[in-house]
């Protein structure tokens, strides 16, 4: 079963092609995530999913029911978190969650009961009266994540559900995300981390210029880009070079980087830890001594570059 | 969409502004309190050196002029209100769910008329507070009050349009400052014979004045004795007025809606 299918969406805006062609399929019971960068077509894709905006040309079926004829019955199935929170500053938690439950008419007791539970799963149920102003914003953002799921969702849309939050903020948020596979809804996130993706999804698809650019899982996509990298920081820039020879030489290690500005070197490679030892080993070896070592997930810039040849 | 459920998704929506009042009842408080203030400032303060053009007491010439204020200014609080819902994407979830789409804007209307039935009581009790008394019958009272709503309800929906089509709090600053001399431009404060030539024109045809002068003469107050054909077809453009701003504002304000998944 197909939960979501996209087929050649275009979508401008003048000029500009916000989609340009794009295509995708996720099954159903999976998580998806859409990789792109700042005006790559990220909400535009997902507010088409979602009813909001009219299909210019190509179709989209969410839950086999095609977005463009059908759209009330569209809107039964999904949830939709926007990119900012789409929840009233000045009412409670339970108050917002009971005036959507009304929304998808649920009857006041049902609306009042399913607000409880879903406080409650969410960590919020100890928020009282107090209004979503006085909220953390990953507070704010698992309440918005509750709205979304007044229904039990079959299909859910996440727009960057942990952009600006920082670091708890966006824990909170994935550990609720993690929570909710596994009850069979089919999750589509959009994100500008590629560490997001990887924490969250099955399968990623890459977009940039409003079509997909990439896409597998997170596995195979880290094989095309060259998975982990490893920098390494020295005390002066003359040894640049010298550590650069001994990054090269490592067993499964890319093309070496060098940024003179921060003494630093960098590379993609395969095993991350296999790589880390040898390393370690080498430059001590080679009498060189480094200030910072550091294993990390590629940037998005470094994907793109990877992907694209091009940097952005 | 069955009506039943428009008409239960429209009250919601309405709860969801009453609700929002309860819960910050010192904001209702303070805007409730401006035009008091106001009234306050110009009867006081001002009014001293104020003619009313034809005679009479310039507080009773004032009270009707800062009702129509009150519900001119009603614009500025509709837009506003539906501009943050826009731009915090409020509209969008509730466009991507499954209830009438159109019950987002009637619960606004809805509210917004209430808040306005509320500060116009107000209004009222502080012009009698400070010496207004109107003197026709109590059937030309009502239809006072009822110009007085229809121009909000005109107003309800410049706001709507003018939000829907801002879409940013921040922009929203900018009409705020354009209502003043709108307002100023009109009968509300002083007679259009006291002023130049020109801008006498411009307020004798401003849409406020005619509310103005139309309640002002239902009232029994003093200040309806202009001599230019507006003036002395008040009662008519006072009617004609807000239905032509309807006319233009509604139909802008729906396809503008239906136009957000453009
Ligand atoms: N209403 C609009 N009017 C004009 N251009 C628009 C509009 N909405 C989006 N665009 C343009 O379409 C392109 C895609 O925008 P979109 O918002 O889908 O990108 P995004 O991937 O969500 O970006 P971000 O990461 O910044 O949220 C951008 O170039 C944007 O400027
Ligand atoms: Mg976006």
């Amino acid at each position: 079963m197909l939960a979501i299918v996209a087929e050649g969406l275009r979508k401008t805006y003048g000029t500009k092609k916000a989609l340009d062609g794009l295509n995708m399929t996720v099954p159903s019971g999976t998580v998806h995530a859409v990789l792109g960068p700042n005006g790559a077509g990220k909400t535009t894709f997902v507010r088409t999913l979602a009813t909001l905006l009219r299909v210019e040309e190509g179709r989209a079926r969410v839950a086999g029911i095609d977005v463009a004829e059908r759209p009330a019955e569209v809107r039964r199935r999904i949830g939709l978190l926007g990119q900012s929170a789409a929840v009233d500053e000045d009412l409670s938690g339970r108050q917002n969650l009971e005036l959507f439950g009304r929304l998808y008419h649920l009857g006041a007791r049902r609306a009042a009961a399913r607000a409880a539970e879903l406080l409650e799963r969410f960590g919020l149920s100890d928020t009282g009266r107090k209004p979503v102003q006085a909220y953390s914003g990953g507070m704010r953002r698992r309440l918005d994540l509750a709205a979304s799921l007044i229904i039990e969702p079959q299909i859910l849309f996440l727009d960057e559900p942990t952009t600006g939050l920082d670091p708890r903020g966006r824990t909170e948020v994935w550990n609720a995300v993690r929570s909710l596979v596994g009850g069979g809804t089919t999750v589509l996130l959009t994100t500008q981390y590629l560490e997001e993706a990887d924490q969250l999804a099955d399968r990623i698809s890459v977009i940039d210029h409003g079509r997909v650019i990439a896409d597998g899982t997170a596995d195979e996509l880290k094989g095309k880009v060259g998975g982990d990298r490893i920098d390494v920081v020295v005390h002066e820039a003359g040894l640049l070079p010298a550590a650069a020879a001994v990054l090269a030489a490592v067993p499964g290690a890319g093309a070496v980087e060098l940024d003179e500005d921060r003494r630093s070197i960098s590379a993609p490679v395969a095993d991350r830890m296999d790589a880390l030892n040898h390393l370690v080993r080498a430059l001590h070896e080679a009498g060189i001594e480094a200030e910072d070592l550091a294993v990390r997930r590629p940037t998005l810039d470094e994907v793109f570059m990877q992907l694209t040849g091009e940097h952005r | 969409m069955s009506p039943r459920w428009w008409l239960a998704d429209s009250w919601t929506m309405t709860r969801r502004e009453l609700a929002r009042w309860a819960r910050h009842p010192w904001g209702a408080v303070i805007s409730l309190a401006f035009p008091v203030m106001m009234l306050v400032m110009f009867a006081f303060f001002i009014g001293g050196g104020m003619q009313v053009a034809g005679g009479g007491d310039y507080k009773e010439f004032l009270v009707p002029g800062m009702l129509v204020l009150t519900m001119a200014f009603g614009l500025e609080g509709t837009m506003t209100a539906i501009a943050q819902d826009l731009g915090k994407g409020v509209i969008d979830r509730f466009r991507s769910m499954p209830m009438a789409p159109s019950a987002v804007l009637v619960g606004r209307g809805v509210a917004d008329m209430l808040e306005s039935i509320v500060s116009l009581a107000i209004m009222i009790g502080a012009g009698l507070a400070i010496g207004w008394r109107w003197h026709g019958s109590p059937a030309s009272a009502f239809a006072a009050i009822g110009l007085l709503l229809l121009l909000r309800f005109a107003m309800l929906w410049c706001g709507i349009w003018l939000g829907l089509i801002v879409g940013r709090p921040d922009l929203v600053m900018a009409v705020q400052i354009l209502v003043w001399p709108v307002a100023f431009s009109s009968s509300a404060f002083a007679s259009p014979e006291t002023m130049p030539g020109w801008l006498g024109t411009v307020a004798d045809w401003n849409p406020m004045t005619a509310t103005a002068t139309a309640v002002r003469d239902l009232f029994g107050n003093p200040g309806v004795a202009g001599t230019s054909w507006a003036a002395e077809h008040a009662h008519l453009l006072a009617v004609l007025w807000p239905l032509v701003l309807l006319a233009i504002a509604f139909p802008m304000a729906a396809a503008r809606f239906r136009g957000l998944s453009r």
